[in-house]
């Protein structure tokens, strides 16, 4: 007896366990939302998935995607990198969504590919990252190095005069491949061994006292010197208190950040940060209609008069309204044939241009380097003539310098290598 | 020359009640002027040598210099009682009807920071205020020209006070040592000279001297340069004592709160970093709430803070951790969920986001000791703040009522029962103290780290670290522990770098409690056991 | 073979269900499988590879689960730093997976592993050698949590570290490793971790018999360890265990040297870890530092507690319960679901301190207060 009613409840509950509902509504495109909603990312993640709520919203609005309506599905996958593979492949094979927009950090991304790859799923990434990378099945619509770090490093050589360098980092695959990258660069540019300083941080790293104190002292000896930041999220409020405790001015040493965009400085008093650098491809600021009118919009959804965008956003938004236009061109949402519609697919940016979707899923975007301004803005004081394509792989890395990605035929591999005409590393 | 001319003019032509005309066609030409072309105009409005030009110069540089879209007139933007308005810089007249949609800034970027800063000091030599003088003077320090030095030359006879006199002198000697048409014997003069001076901009100079085709002036440079740098590096470990004060009196801050309800309750208080985080949103919410006054609002954060902190720590001992009462290991558990819970409590109402947290002028900036030793005020103000709820909460142990009831009960729960002493209103209350104090520690942080759901987080592992090492149940224990992780981590640093020395520092504590199982002061007695 | 399941399930009274549980874990675990390889996939009655990974991967986590109860439930050791020997054995694993990539990866590097081009790296660094082979792997994945859970226990125990000061340096420890295991000078991929695995013993690791073989392997590990500790803890080992759970000190002058008991259940705690790290990495596909969180060793014992600790299928169900509850909550209520979770823990400490199956017991009590009571603590 006792036996039979512990053998019922393991049953049961054994069976509500396997027994997942899969909903099956045919009459929407679902589109799925990969973002942290809690743990240490949800501070950038949770704008994101209301970004991507909003442009669902809006898209609704205007019909749908081929007479059918959009529908969002949130995951909250909490900051956990195995969860994030695992809520991929939730929202793929049991809530059939059609395209995610997700991850933030590397390793999610990392951690979502094979899974991704696997089902053949479709994910648009939106954030500025290392590069190194070109999958089939994912399209990256934030700055590759090629975009952001090295038009600043270009803007700080040759309009300011740098000759010393202090590339700072949060110690994970970002910062070290972009530093990596950067060192490559400036030695090309004839820049010597002892004027590169080179430092890594933890995450989340709260005393910098020391650091700052040898930025200063580096920054010290006669020569014009910036810092190359690449500190991330959290670490960067307390590194920017301590500058300006320590008396540090954008006159003496410029800080030119990658990872710090209106949202961060929102939690922050700019004051004295006033002159300090970020490079982007897109700040609120720039005044065209496009951007005020989404500026207008986010600030409607959100019912906060205060809320700012960013550039991730932007990279939402680029590559939400590429997938439409794809969507619409292709006439399903079936991921072959979006994938192959996406390629070459162009659709206005924020910024008053046009971007592209080239051959390697990455975009061509604009780069605008800005000052931070004391209301937490960024005033643009430099911007390239044109637009600058994403560079999957980078020519400053030895291992990388040959490969190449191309998702159309004849070469159709993420990472093609010209020399040997071999295309390595792909799970299919 | 033209800044010497520019120089002279402005000592005589200061009578003059309106400024040139010329000067009026310049500033209104820099309504159309694009960013690349500013740079030029500073020149040319410099070479007015209007000093009525000031006010425009540090409104531009500040970035509050704008024009009126229509009139073209220049205006400056300031803020009154959190209300933008519009002044002339000229008159000081408040431009009424101008809204921040007439107006238009005009740019300014690093570049412009760096001219403007020398025009400003320029026009500052001959201020009334001596410190302005010195000021001006330390800011040419970097960039002296002939003009400048022909200017200093004039003004040095005449300057009357000591400091501002040695500043001068000091960049007259720059100016010589570096002249390679002066003699010899007067540039080895001006660099002995030099050796005294701990400016950042002596040191860059003496660096270049010491690489001069003058073997007599490199020899010179090269032992002013030996005798500087011993007195940097002694001034660096000074700075590096300071750093690791400064991070003990964080941990400490942090930790005490936690000596108490750990210590000497026994409750392993994971929900500790909780009630820092709502000590940090409580000073955000002071802030928003009187936005005019940021400069007072500490003073009402830190009572507020001790009691939404405290409030919540009492609550959540009467509802939880009282009937957990002999279980740590439980209440570890208990109290967990409530962190989690907190945390997404704080997230719902305040958004993942990051709160601005202001700080107050007077806590903002460095004092100067001298050129290579300066020590930021707000970590100095938070050091000794550390140091004063140390003290108060010694005092309330020891000697107030409430002390002396929570030691009793801490000693020998039954006995003081027996004796009369209510025990469970004194844990409500001893557990709502320690939570209090971290509240008032979450008001520190907020000066110095994000504020953010996550920030309880960040300190609840050292917090932990600290209390252990010390010794449970010793608040001296805390205090020393504190600053001895925090200076250790600080020395380690340089060569180890953080992470090294982070984790340097916590196998040093493992180690450390396997040979002292009872942290650096064992509580005595029966009771320990 | 029924001198077998009698060695098994003799002993103390809480041991009787064991063998019950073990044959429903296996069956559902065999009808599981054939459903997900056998059944066309519009059947109502499929179960979707990715319920077979959840379920692994709950698996995985009901181990860990297991190993810390032995040491918390029986001998009153409360780790908060479990999840280390777990990350530990799923390190090995994954390097052992990492080096099965070969020439396969993004720069087609005959022997060095993608993140370790990246970085310049000319070598493999000598703890990377011999990882290629399985065998080896495995004994890493037993033997590197097995030797770090002695010198600490060992040390810990010998000096008589116990209770919070003991939890507390268990937590240190984990996070310890945490910061050293993100730099990326240590060799093993720094904050990404490893990933991108392809095969296991050259069976490729996305195919559905590979996932479910893995499956099928972890439920039998899983019973196997539940036997195996089952029977050790109620042999005489077992007892001595509860008598220092219950009175270290007596126990002690009786003249039994507690610290070696401790040190040797602590050690077979940590390796059972480290096994089920092993078996974790290739159902999830990636181990980065993140899991020495000290977090998610809280959690773990929080698994623990609200199962019913010192009941070692409690801590089973419990670990299964709590995670298939995160999974539904972080679908149905993505921005609520913190609030359930803390408010579980919180409950299920306040009312029900012995866990759910403290609560069937409760239950089973009142309604036939007649028969005997059982002695579960």
């Amino acid at each position: 007896m006792k036996l039979k009613t512990l053998a019922s409840a393991i049953a049961l509950s054994g069976a509500t366990l396997i027994a997942f509902p899969s909903m099956a509504a045919d009459d929407t495109i679902k589109v799925g939302v990969l973002h942290s909603l809690s743990g240490t990312m949800a501070i950038s993640e949770t704008t994101l998935k209301d970004t991507v709520l909003m442009m669902v919203e809006e898209q609704n609005k205007k019909g749908g995607l081929l007479g059918k309506k959009l529908e969002a599905v949130v995951v909250d996958p909490a900051s956990n990198w195995p969860l994030f593979a695992e809520k991929a492949r939730e929202l793929i094979t049991e809530k059939d969504v059609d395209v995610i927009f997700g991850c933030w950090t590397s390793v999610s991304r990392k951690s979502v590919l094979p899974v991704i790859e696997e089902l053949n799923g479709l994910m648009f990434y939106p954030v500025q990252y290392e590069g190194e990378e070109s999958s089939k099945n994912v399209f990256y619509t934030g700055a590759a190095p090629n975009q952001q770090a090295i038009p600043a490093v270009n803007y700080l050589k040759d309009e300011l005069g740098v000759e010393r360098w202090v590339l700072a980092g949060t110690d994970y695959v970002y910062p070290r491949t972009t530093n990596k990258i950067l060192e490559a660069y400036l030695k090309d540019m004839g820049v010597a061994e002892e004027d590169i300083m080179i430092n890594y941080t933890p995450f989340g790293h709260s005393d910098w006292q020391s650091i700052v104190a040898d930025i200063a002292k580096f920054g010290s000896e006669g020569k014009k010197t910036a810092v190359v930041s690449t500190i991330n999220g959290d670490a960067n409020v307390p590194f920017y208190k301590e500058l300006g405790n320590q008396g540090i001015s954008s006159e003496d040493i410029p800080v030119v950040a990658f990872s710090v965009g209106e949202e961060e400085l929102s939690g922050l008093d700019t004051a004295p940060l006033v002159g300090h650098l970020a490079a982007w491809n897109y700040f609120q600021s720039v005044e065209t209609e496009e951007n005020e009118e989404f500026i207008t919009q986010w600030k409607a959804f959100t019912k906060n008069p205060d809320r700012v965008t960013n550039d991730p956003m932007e990279a939402t938004y680029i590559g939400f309204n590429m997938w439409a236009n794809a969507v619409s061109e292709a006439g399903t949402t079936d991921v072959d044939a979006v994938e192959q519609a996406m390629i070459g697919q162009e659709t206005p940016n924020l910024t008053g241009g046009v971007a592209v979707m080239n051959k390697n899923h990455h975009l061509s975007k604009p780069v605008l380097i800005g000052e931070i301004q004391d209301d937490g803005q960024f005033e643009t004081v430099w911007e390239t003539e044109g637009v600058v394509p994403g560079d999957a792989w980078s020519d400053f890395l030895p291992g990388s310098k040959d490969l190449i990605a191309d998702w159309t035929d004849p070469v159709k591999c993420g990472n093609y290598n010209t020399e040997t005409k071999t295309c390595s590393g792909q799970n299919y | 020359m033209k800044y010497f001319i520019s120089f002279c003019l402005l000592m005589f032509a200061s009578w003059m009640p309106v400024h040139a005309a010329t000067t009026d066609v310049l500033l209104e030409q820099l309504t159309t002027t694009k960013l690349s072309k500013l740079p030029d105009m500073v020149e040319q409005l410099e070479a007015q040598g209007d000093e009525s030009l000031l006010p425009v110069f540090r409104a531009w540089l500040a970035g509050d210099l704008h024009y009126v879209k229509d009139s073209k007139a220049i205006v400056v933007e300031t803020d009154v009682q959190g209300k933008e308005v519009y002044v002339d810089p000229f008159s000081q007249e408040q431009l009424s009807g101008l809204s921040s949609k007439d107006v238009k800034k005009i740019k300014v970027n690093n570049k412009l920071r760096g001219l403007l800063r020398g025009v400003i000091a320029r026009i500052q030599l001959t201020s009334n205020n001596a410190d302005v003088r010195e000021g001006a003077v330390r800011e040419l320090l970097s960039d002296i020209d002939e003009d400048t030095f022909a200017t200093l030359e004039v003004l040095y006879p005449k300057e009357s006070n000591n400091d501002v006199k040695e500043m001068m002198q000091t960049a007259l000697s720059i100016y010589t040592a570096m002249d390679k048409s002066s003699s010899q014997t007067s540039r080895v003069a001006a660099i002995e000279f030099l050796g005294g001076s701990l400016e950042n901009d002596v040191r860059n100079a003496l660096l270049k001297l010491s690489r001069d085709k003058n073997e007599v002036v490199a020899a010179a440079a090269d032992k002013a340069l030996v005798d500087i740098n011993r007195q940097v590096e002694r001034y660096a470990l000074v700075d590096q004592l300071f750093f690791g004060l400064s991070l003990g009196s964080v941990l400490l801050l942090a930790s005490i709160g936690l000596a108490i309800t750990f210590g000497v309750m026994g409750v392993i208080n994971m929900a500790h970093g909780e009630m820092i985080m709502l000590g940090a949103y409580t000073t955000y919410v002071v802030q928003l709430i009187m936005p005019n006054y940021i400069d007072y609002s500490i003073w009402v954060a830190i009572p507020a803070a001790f009691l939404v902190s405290g409030l919540m720590g009492v609550l959540i001992e009467r509802l939880v951790i009282c009937r957990l009462h002999g279980r740590p290991l439980e209440t570890l558990l208990a109290t967990f969920g409530i962190s989690l819970i907190l945390q997404q409590l704080v997230r719902t109402i305040f958004s993942p986001l990051n709160r601005q947290v202001s700080t107050p002028s007077w806590m903002s900036g460095s004092w100067e000791i001298n050129p290579v030793l300066s020590l930021t005020l707000n970590r100095l103000y938070i050091l000794a703040f550390a140091l004063l709820v140390f003290l108060a909460l010694v005092f309330i142990l020891k000697k107030s009522s409430l002390g002396l009831n929570v030691r009793a009960v801490s000693q020998n729960r039954s006995m003081a029962k027996a004796m009369g002493v209510k025990t469970e209103w004194v844990d409500a209350m001893t557990f709502g103290l320690g939570s209090g104090i971290a509240g008032i520690a979450g008001v520190a942080l907020s000066q110095l780290t994000n504020v953010g759901p996550n920030l309880g987080q960040a300190y609840i592992i050292d917090s932990f670290m600290v209390v252990v090492f010390g010794g449970v149940g010793n608040l001296l224990g805390t205090l020393v522990a504190a600053f001895t992780l925090g200076i250790a981590n600080k020395f380690l640093e340089p060569t180890t770098g953080a992470v090294l020395a982070a984790i340097l520092v916590l196998v040093f504590i493992i180690l450390f409690i396997q040979k002292r199982p009872k942290g650096l002061f064992p509580q005595k007695g029966r009771a320990a056991e | 073979m029924s001198k077998l399941i009698n060695w098994f399930s003799e002993g103390r009274s809480s041991g009787k269900y064991t063998l019950p549980f073990v044959i429903l874990l296996l069956a559902v675990t065999v009808l599981a499988s054939a459903a997900n390889l056998l059944l066309p996939q519009d059947s109502a009655l499929y179960v979707s590879t990715y319920s077979i990974t959840l379920l692994g991967k709950y698996l995985c986590y009901a181990m860990l689960a297991l190993a810390v109860d032995i040491i918390w439930g029986y001998c009153g050791i409360l780790s908060l730093g479990h999840g280390a020997f777990f990350a530990l054995g799923g390190y090995a694993m994954g390097m052992y997976l990492m080096r099965q990539i070969g020439d396969r990866g993004v720069y087609g590097h005959p022997i060095l592993p993608d993140f370790m081009v990246f970085l310049d790296w000319q070598e493999l660094p000598w703890f990377w050698h011999g990882m290629d082979q399985f065998w080896f792997a495995m004994i890493m994945a037993v033997l590197v949590p097995g030797l770090l859970a002695f010198v600490f226990g060992w040390l810990a125990f010998r000096s008589r570290v116990t209770g919070v000061y003991l939890s507390i340096m268990t937590q240190a420890l984990t996070y310890a490793l945490l910061l050293a295991f993100f730099r990326n000078e240590m060799g093993f991929g720094g904050n990404n971790g490893l990933t991108d695995f392809k095969e296991i013993l050259g069976f490729d690791l996305q195919a559905d018999s590979t996932r479910v073989s893995l499956f099928i392997i972890t439920a039998v590990l899983l019973a196997v360890v539940l036997m195996l500790s089952q029977r050790i803890l109620s042999s005489r080992l077992g007892k001595v265990t509860l008598a220092v759970r219950d009175a270290e000190a007596r126990t002690r002058f009786i003249g039994y040297r507690t610290e070696r008991y401790k040190v040797w259940l602590f050690v077979y705690s940590a390796v059972i870890a480290g096994v089920a790290g092993a078996l974790y990495v290739p159902q999830v596909g990636i181990i980065n530092p993140g899991e020495f969180s000290p977090i998610n060793s809280i959690e773990v014992v929080i698994w623990v507690a609200v199962g019913g600790r010192g009941t070692l299928i409690g801590a089973i169900i419990g670990a299964l319960l709590v995670n298939y509850a995160k999974t539904r909550f972080t679908a149905i209520m993505p921005d609520g679901w913190l609030f359930a979770l803390g408010a579980l823990f919180v409950l299920v400490t306040l009312f029900l301190p012995k866990g759910l199956i403290g609560l069937y017991g409760q239950l089973k009590s009142k309604r036939q207060p007649a028969s005997s009571q059982e002695v579960t603590s």
